[in-house]
């Protein structure tokens, strides 16, 4: 019955993608459902991070198609990608680091008064309450993003995609410079997005982040999602048996 | 100790404070050197001569910022002259003759905007193609020699008062106005210096950005059409070789006034300083008799101190993001 309930959000089919003579992408296919938290898991050069760039616009697939909401798109670009609905949290944070953390925040969706100025007064109290209620801890908010430190670079990376989220939230190793806490509290948020109604795609080397946030494990080997399992039906040991094409999907 | 001196110099307004205590020194050395020097005429004889730098420095602000460069201003500055004087000539009235050079000026910075963001073709060589491409359009059109004489109302640009103040000074006023306006406190101005800091971020953040990078081209040859225009109006002349290597000046004031050569900062404000510093250490060498070489030479070393800075800072930085 639960199960009926969920809708795919996004469907990617056989999608490619060739850099020069590297074939990143070979065919790769993909559901993400509302509600839920999708891990991609796989080596690095798997082609995890083409994937989702393809899937947030800033790639152009190829050959395939991308499903979403029904509705089939050949490619995206980072505006459809956003207007659709699917906020990115990239493993290089994207963040212009000579500006301050509020216009990080909003960069592309400033505010605006009479329709000509930007509203920077509304952007810092915005981010910062924005900031507290995520837990994420900021020393100064008229801090250059270059200033802060890689955790709190991530975490404006993900209080961004978190603001303006529309329904799919990609997270590509978001955890990677944390500490212990910060760490705690972006996983907390991520699971309690998922339960929330979003769809989450997280990409991790973290078994641990994985098996703790996920129900759903996509893995990818060479270009392709090999396999994709329920997070209850397997332990982390065939999941990296999986990812190193050890072994083979346990029925 | 030497944490908090570098971080004085990295701070924001170091170099806007460091150009006001120059002009300061400046000033006081040049009137003790010369009794001209602080005389109220002298003082608004460069305010005079620098608000044309001011104009031309401030198109290059906006296209440094977001991490480029134009070096077509000097030319752009001259071919657009021309239109205007050709147009006159043709008995255009002044306001069309007027809009026409400078559309024909901002036609130059939408060739470059658009080979620049379109296919990414390096700046500084585009650039260098077009300053030579609208200087060699001046040289044809006008056979190389000047064109002389035009009508009242046009000349008023260049030599006209408004009560007290002559017309030159007040149209720099007006453009650093807007500019500043422009640069911190719009959308058109966040954009231009995130295309310097993260030029990638922005695309990714659904934002046009080729069509903001085009803009900027187009703003800059703008203003230097803009300063053609008051050039041509000033000296009853529109000479196909005016603005001769002015880009030099407008870059070294523009890292003078500490926007970042590598984009992602910018200061309008600092530019217009440092216009101040050129423009009084002109009118200083000239005062006691020293050739006006040297400032071109000062100009120079200017841009290459500014480079060596900013690679050392861009070092310091990767050092710290790793």
């Amino acid at each position: 019955m639960e199960e009926e309930k969920k809708q795919p959000f996004l469907q990617v089919k056989n999608v490619t993608k060739r850099f020069g003579s590297v074939e990143a992408l070979r065919g790769v296919d993909l559901t993400v459902y509302t509600g839920e938290i999708l891990a991609i898991v796989g080596d690095n050069g798997a082609g995890k991070t083409t994937l989702i760039k393809t899937l947030s616009g800033v790639l152009r697939p190829d050959s395939g198609e991308i499903m979403i909401e029904g509705k089939i798109y050949k490619e995206l670009n980072p505006r459809l990608a956003l207007d659709l609905g699917i906020s990115t949290v990239y493993q290089d944070l994207s963040l212009v680091n000579c500006r301050d953390i509020a216009t990080n925040i909003f960069l592309g969706r400033e505010p605006v008064r009479h329709k000509f100025f930007v509203d920077k007064r509304r952007m810092v109290v915005e981010a910062q309450e924005f900031l507290q209620q995520l837990d994420m801890d900021i020393p100064e908010i008229h801090a250059e993003v270059g200033q802060l430190s890689g955790g709190q670079r991530q975490g404006v990376a993900v209080a961004r995609a978190i603001r303006f989220g529309g329904k799919l939230l990609i997270f590509d190793e978001p955890t990677a410079a944390m500490g212990v806490q910060e760490s705690a509290a972006v996983l907390s948020l991520i699971r309690q997005l998922g339960q929330k109604g979003y769809a989450v795609i997280l990409i991790s080397h973290n078994m641990y982040e994985v098996f703790e946030l996920a129900q759903h494990i996509s893995v990818m080997r060479q270009g392709k999602v090999v396999s994709t399992v329920s997070t209850s039906d397997v332990t982390p040991s065939d999941v990296v048996a999986l990812i190193t094409g050890a072994g083979e999907i346990p029925n | 100790m030497e944490r908090k001196l570098l971080k004085t110099l990295q701070s924001k307004h170091f170099s806007q404070i460091l150009l006001l205590l120059i002009l300061l020194v400046m000033g006081i050395v040049l009137s003790f050197l010369s009794p001209y020097f602080l005389t109220w005429s002298n003082f608004y004889n460069i305010l005079d001569q620098t608000s044309v730098d001011i104009i031309l420095a401030i198109g290059m602000a906006f296209v440094i910022s977001s991490g480029g460069i134009d070096l077509s201003i000097g030319s752009v500055l001259a071919y657009s002259g021309i239109m205007m004087a050709f147009a006159m000539k043709a008995g255009i009235p002044v306001p069309l003759a007027v809009a026409l050079g400078i559309l024909a000026g901002m036609f130059i910075g939408l060739c470059n905007g658009l080979l620049i963001s379109r296919l990414h073709l390096n700046p500084l060589v585009t650039t260098l193609g077009f300053m030579s491409i609208a200087r060699g359009f001046a040289l044809i059109l006008t056979n190389s020699s000047p064109i002389f004489g035009f009508p009242n109302a046009f000349k008023f640009i260049g030599s006209g008062r408004v009560g007290p103040v002559n017309v030159p000074i007040i149209i720099a006023l007006v453009i650093v106005i807007i500019s500043y306006i422009l640069l911190n406190k719009t959308k058109w101005g966040y954009y231009t210096l995130a295309l310097g800091g993260n030029e990638e971020a922005l695309r990714r953040a659904g934002v046009a950005t080729h069509k903001y990078r085009t803009s900027i081209y187009i703003f800059c040859a703008m203003m230097a059409a803009i300063a053609g225009m008051i050039t041509v109006a000033r000296l009853n002349s529109a000479d196909p070789l005016a603005g001769w290597m002015v880009e030099t000046d407008a870059i070294a004031a523009v890292v003078l006034g500490g926007t970042s050569l590598s984009g992602g900062r910018g200061s309008i404000v600092g530019a217009v300083l440092a216009c101040f510093v050129l423009g009084m250490l002109d009118n200083g060498l000239i005062l006691m008799a020293i050739p006006a070489y040297y400032q071109k030479l000062f100009c120079g070393l200017i841009i290459i101190i500014a480079l060596v800075a900013t690679e050392l800072r861009n070092r310091k930085e990767h050092r710290n993001f790793g």
